[in-house]
């Protein structure tokens, strides 16, 4: 999995940034990336943007955001900073985690 | 690295013993026989302030600058700037090691309050960004510091205490030596979190122990699977250019060498009482007193002695300063500025309540190491004392003679005595450590204190039983004889008066010696003349004998003439042999 870009159009004026730090191609970052994606659909459509990051091939990325665990999402944009590790299972926590209400679906 | 002083012997080499690599640490590695176990990690266990970060630094900096082995620094609790910071003061140049490529830091932030956690997840980005460190500058030595950090930010205990586990078997996989430290845990525990479960092969505490508000720090390995290794605790240093430095004497050897070499003690008379020629090399000497009995005179007669024979003395003064003590002891004759400008005396001033004994020790060691001195003075040695617990003090004290001894230095401690009538007992009954006591005690007669001296033991050579009288003036130190009167021995003044009456008594006996012989003369002489007329006479009887004599062997022989001639006219006379001859002829 290399790094890559899922950008959906931004309507609502403030876009969320966010991105998916995994190690390969496991189970676990798959599972990770789905219930991100699917999290994503139904609480932020048209205004958030994806970047995945495999650090087994750009260790290197690891340091910047802090990553120690796999797979983390950090929320880039809006500030402030917050991390989510865990395959991201747990819808609820997800929301406590990027701070989002559930009032907040458009 | 510094002598090793009785260190365990290293467990062998052959092919089954346990590799192992330098510390770095000064001290560690003659404990350890060794260094740390090579490509395994070693837990490092202290609570906060105790070292445990700059026990990692130092072995990762040493790797790096000494050993050719790269170093990765990952930090779970300061920052890589806080951490270069921290130990520059500490003379680590990181930041030159890092463009080096010898040296990596990085610094794993674990906030709480920024993370959440949702479903299940592992620390492979830990891996990672380790793997990525050691692989970019060919790391040898890794450091974890503190790894406890993730109990604190994470709330999974079960994936933490699974991925410990396969982190520290990756690294042992990955053949790098590690230190990982950890916070010091509570009861049966030694780490918070049961760190020793993971890290298994070696294990070090540091510990920072405060007592009477004196600070000392010490270090015991709790285990080295597959090492001998010392088992005691040991103090140990932070100084400000080395790190890290651990107090070398481990064992208590008695194997050194002794020495027929003799040192003066800087007083002649005192010098003749241990057998005409002082000190021997390299022991060990005791001066005892009660306060203001002259101890730290004779200390600095001795150093002294030390610096005019070209040798190097180092004084650890407890209660005076540098300053001090020079005036003082100029005021006895004795000048110690000239050697301490020229570098052969060396005072080291410092309160006894500063530290610990054993920082003090382990302070005073280092100071032996690196200036390497002949003789060493302790004034006084009871100051240490008062900073520790007794038992704690001999222990230590004899590592430090011993120190002292295997290389050779000769030392000397002056002990304060405190009641009169306990003189003998030495505080801590170091006498028995010491090859030579002198013991000065005030002697109280007419009215005056003076000071006696007394050897009470010297090993090894024909000491004197004496007691004799101490005599400080602006010349120095002198010893004189005292005198048995009738209320004990006579000393200052009472002494001064009976060696007045001695010489009164000499000069008479002079005078009449010399009276005698005048007297022993003219007897002679007369009995001279006596034999010269007794021998005219004996010569005068011998003359008439031998004139008698003479008469009589001339009267014999105008005889014998007289009868040859009568018989020639009567010729009928013959001889009885003629006769005898006429008549056997006839037969």
């Amino acid at each position: 999995m290399s790094t890559h870009q899922e950008t959906v159009g931004e309507e609502n004026g403030e876009v969320w940034e966010l991105r998916l730090y995994v190690a390969g191609q496991t189970p676990k970052s798959l599972a990770a990336f789905a219930n991100l994606k699917k999290f994503c659909e139904e609480h932020l459509a048209g205004r958030y943007r994806i970047e995945v990051i495999d650090l087994v091939e750009q260790p290197q990325l690891a340091r910047g955001d802090q990553i120690f665990a796999v797979p983390t999402l950090v929320r880039k944009l809006p500030p402030p900073l917050r991390k989510i590790i865990g395959d991201l299972s747990n819808t609820e926590k997800v929301l406590v985690g990027l701070d989002l209400r559930p009032g907040d679906k458009t | 690295m510094d002598q090793a002083a009785g260190a365990p012997a290293p467990s062998g080499d052959t092919e089954f013993a346990l590799a192992k690599v330098p510390s770095g640490i000064h001290g560690l590695d003659e404990i350890t026989a060794g260094g740390l176990p090579k490509g395994r990690p070693t837990l490092v266990v202290g609570k906060a302030g105790s070292g445990k970060t700059l026990f990692a630094m130092q072995f990762l900096v040493s790797g790096a600058t000494q050993y050719n082995e790269p170093g990765v620094f990952v930090s779970f609790e300061e920052t890589a700037e806080d951490l270069v910071k921290n130990v520059h003061s500490l003379g680590f140049d990181l930041p030159r090691l890092i463009a080096q490529e010898k040296l990596a830091i990085d610094y794993v932030r674990i906030e709480k309050s920024e993370i959440e956690e949702t479903g299940e997840y592992n620390l492979d980005g830990l891996f990672i960004r380790l793997a990525y460190a050691i692989d970019s500058i060919g790391a040898k030595r890794v450091a974890l510091d503190t790894i406890e950090v993730l109990f604190s930010g994470l709330s999974n205990e079960g994936i933490i205490r699974a991925e410990l586990r396969r982190l520290l078997s990756w690294l042992k996989e990955k053949g790098v030596t590690a230190v990982v430290t950890g916070e010091s845990g509570q009861g049966e525990n030694l780490t918070r979190h049961g760190l020793e479960e993971y890290v298994s092969d070696a294990v070090i505490f540091l510990d920072h122990r405060v007592t009477n508000q004196i600070s000392t720090r010490r270090l015991r390995i709790v285990k080295y699977r597959g090492s001998t290794h010392g088992t005691n605790e040991y103090p140990f240093l932070i100084t400000g250019n080395e790190g890290i430095v651990i107090m070398p004497v481990t064992t208590l050897s008695l194997d050194h060498e002794a020495l027929e070499d003799r040192v003066s003690t800087g007083i002649e008379r005192l010098d003749a009482m241990l057998d005409g020629r002082g000190y021997f090399r390299g022991s060990s000497v005791l001066i005892s007193g009660a306060p203001g009995t002259g101890k730290t005179s004779f200390a600095a007669a001795f150093a002294d002695s030390v610096c005019r024979r070209g040798e190097r003395c180092l004084y650890f003064a407890f209660e005076e300063s540098q300053g001090q003590i020079v005036r003082n002891m100029r005021s006895i004759g004795i000048d110690l500025q000239p050697w301490i400008d020229a570098g052969n005396l060396v005072i080291r001033s410092s309160r006894p309540t500063a530290y610990g004994l054993e920082t003090h020790l382990a302070t005073m060691l280092r100071d032996v190491q690196v200036l390497r001195p002949d003789a060493v003075v302790i004034d006084p040695i009871s100051s240490l004392i008062s900073v520790s617990s007794e038992a704690d003090a001999k222990a230590m004290l004899v590592r430090f003679v011993d120190y002292l001894k295997v290389n050779h230095i000769t030392g000397l401690f002056t002990d304060l005595t405190q009641a009169e009538g306990t003189s003998e007992q030495t505080k801590i009954e170091i006498s028995s450590l010491m090859d030579t006591w002198i013991l000065l005690k005030f002697i109280e007669s007419g009215g005056e204190r003076n000071r006696g001296l007394y050897v009470l033991k010297s090993r090894g050579m024909a000491h004197s039983n004496q007691i004799r009288e101490v005599i400080v003036t602006g010349e120095g130190i002198d010893l004189a004889d005292v005198y048995l009167g009738p209320g004990g021995v006579l000393t200052g003044s009472a002494r001064y008066i009976r060696e007045m009456e001695e010489e009164a008594e000499l000069r008479n006996r002079e005078d009449e010696l010399r009276v005698r012989q005048i007297e022993a003369d003219r007897k002679r002489k007369v009995l001279e003349a006596r034999i010269a007329a007794l021998q005219a006479e004996c010569r005068g009887v011998q003359t008439e004998f031998d004139r008698f004599s003479w008469e009589l062997d001339r009267k014999k022989q105008v005889r014998s003439e007289e009868r040859g001639h009568l018989a020639r006219m009567r010729e009928a006379d013959r001889t009885a042999g003629d006769s005898r001859k006429e008549h056997g002829g006839e037969r």
